[in-house]
């Protein structure tokens, strides 16, 4: 069975490495990725979004609908896992998982984690503000958002985190993100424009429509990061309690 | 024009053995908690590559999302699972 799936892996191999010699060279200008669109985006988007991170604008703006439904994955995996793992007093689980041993409170620890956690959000709403002028955005800071939850529930444990957030507002703030993006989205339809064409808020914000684009990818940047800061943690705390949510790691 | 793509090459060798190391040593581990952790040291190494490639974007999402997060769930699980792993 071993060798079958070495011979397996070897073959894999040395095809994909036939394959990568057909691949174009980093950076290659003539490559077919970067003649049709790169073009166009370097020259215009400064002037039809006013962001000068073209990465942001391509991802939220003229890729916004693949942003959203990316968004919406990360939704469904957070909510897969949670139907998979949660149990509750009503489905009790037959299988009681090994718990690691937990030694008490460790106040370094603890203190460390208080003085951090701040930093890390405030830091993370700072990505997720300046991803107009600098790598970073919604993805990244609702992360780090999350990650600043986990860290809290790591050295404290589940149960203050959850005492600070309750299980039903993330589940509901995770869905509010999907419907806050799609909403910009709609908004737009409704004022007379393709769905996500954030121009349409220009006569109703009385702003120029560069600016409109602008603000209309700060809005959807601020609905995927609530959607990935709540899923992040949901995931956290199903994984690491075993879906109980009594004890973490 | 061609691109010069030798840019970085030094940091390159340095970087690249590493990286199939750390693939490697968190495929025969047999210890879950270990491969956890060499997966995030993984994410860190391609998130250095990124970055030297010059898609910040990516590399930035690689730290937050591979090396950080991800790292602190696969532990999650790891320990809830069997610690030793059969194969």
């Amino acid at each position: 069975m071993k060798k079958t799936a070495l011979l397996i892996i070897a073959v894999l191999g040395i095809l994909l490495l036939r394959a990568a010699e057909d691949l174009p060279f980093w950076g290659d200008p003539q490559s077919p990725a970067s003649v049709h669109l790169s073009d166009y985006y370097l020259e215009e988007s400064y002037e039809e979004t006013s962001v000068p991170n073209i990465v942001t604008s391509v991802l939220a703006d003229y890729r916004g609908y693949d942003t959203m439904f990316e968004t919406v994955v990360i939704f469904c995996a957070g909510i897969t896992v949670l139907i998979v793992l949660r149990r509750t007093h009503r489905r009790r689980a037959k299988v009681i998982s090994p718990r690691p041993e937990r030694p008490g409170a460790d106040i370094i620890l603890q203190t460390a984690a208080r003085l951090l956690v701040p930093m890390m959000q405030l830091f993370a709403l700072y990505v997720v503000a300046h991803g107009h002028h600098s790598p970073g955005g919604g993805f990244q800071g609702g992360v780090i958002l999350g990650s600043s939850l986990i860290l809290l529930a790591l050295s404290y444990d589940i149960q203050m985190a959850l005492h600070r957030f309750k299980e039903k507002l993330v589940l509901l703030f995770s869905a509010g993100g999907v419907l806050l993006y799609a909403a910009i989205g709609l908004a737009c339809l409704f004022l007379g424009r393709n769905f996500l064409a954030y121009g349409a808020w220009a006569a109703l914000l009385g702003i120029s429509e560069p600016e409109a684009h602008s603000h209309g990818m700060l809005g959807v940047e601020i609905g995927v990061a609530i959607t990935v800061l709540c899923i992040m943690f949901s995931l956290y705390i199903d994984l690491a309690s075993g879906g109980d949510l009594d004890e973490g790691l | 024009m061609t691109w010069d793509a030798s840019l970085l090459w030094q940091f390159d060798l340095l970087i690249l053995p590493m990286v199939i190391i750390c693939a490697i040593a968190a495929l025969s581990f047999k210890d879950l908690v270990s491969c956890a952790v060499i997966s995030g040291a993984f994410s860190f190494l391609m998130c250095l590559l990124w970055t030297e490639m010059l898609a910040v974007d990516v590399a930035f999402t690689e730290a937050a999302v591979g090396a950080g997060v991800s790292t602190v769930l696969l532990l999650g699980t790891a320990l809830h699972v069997k610690r030793k792993s059969k194969d």
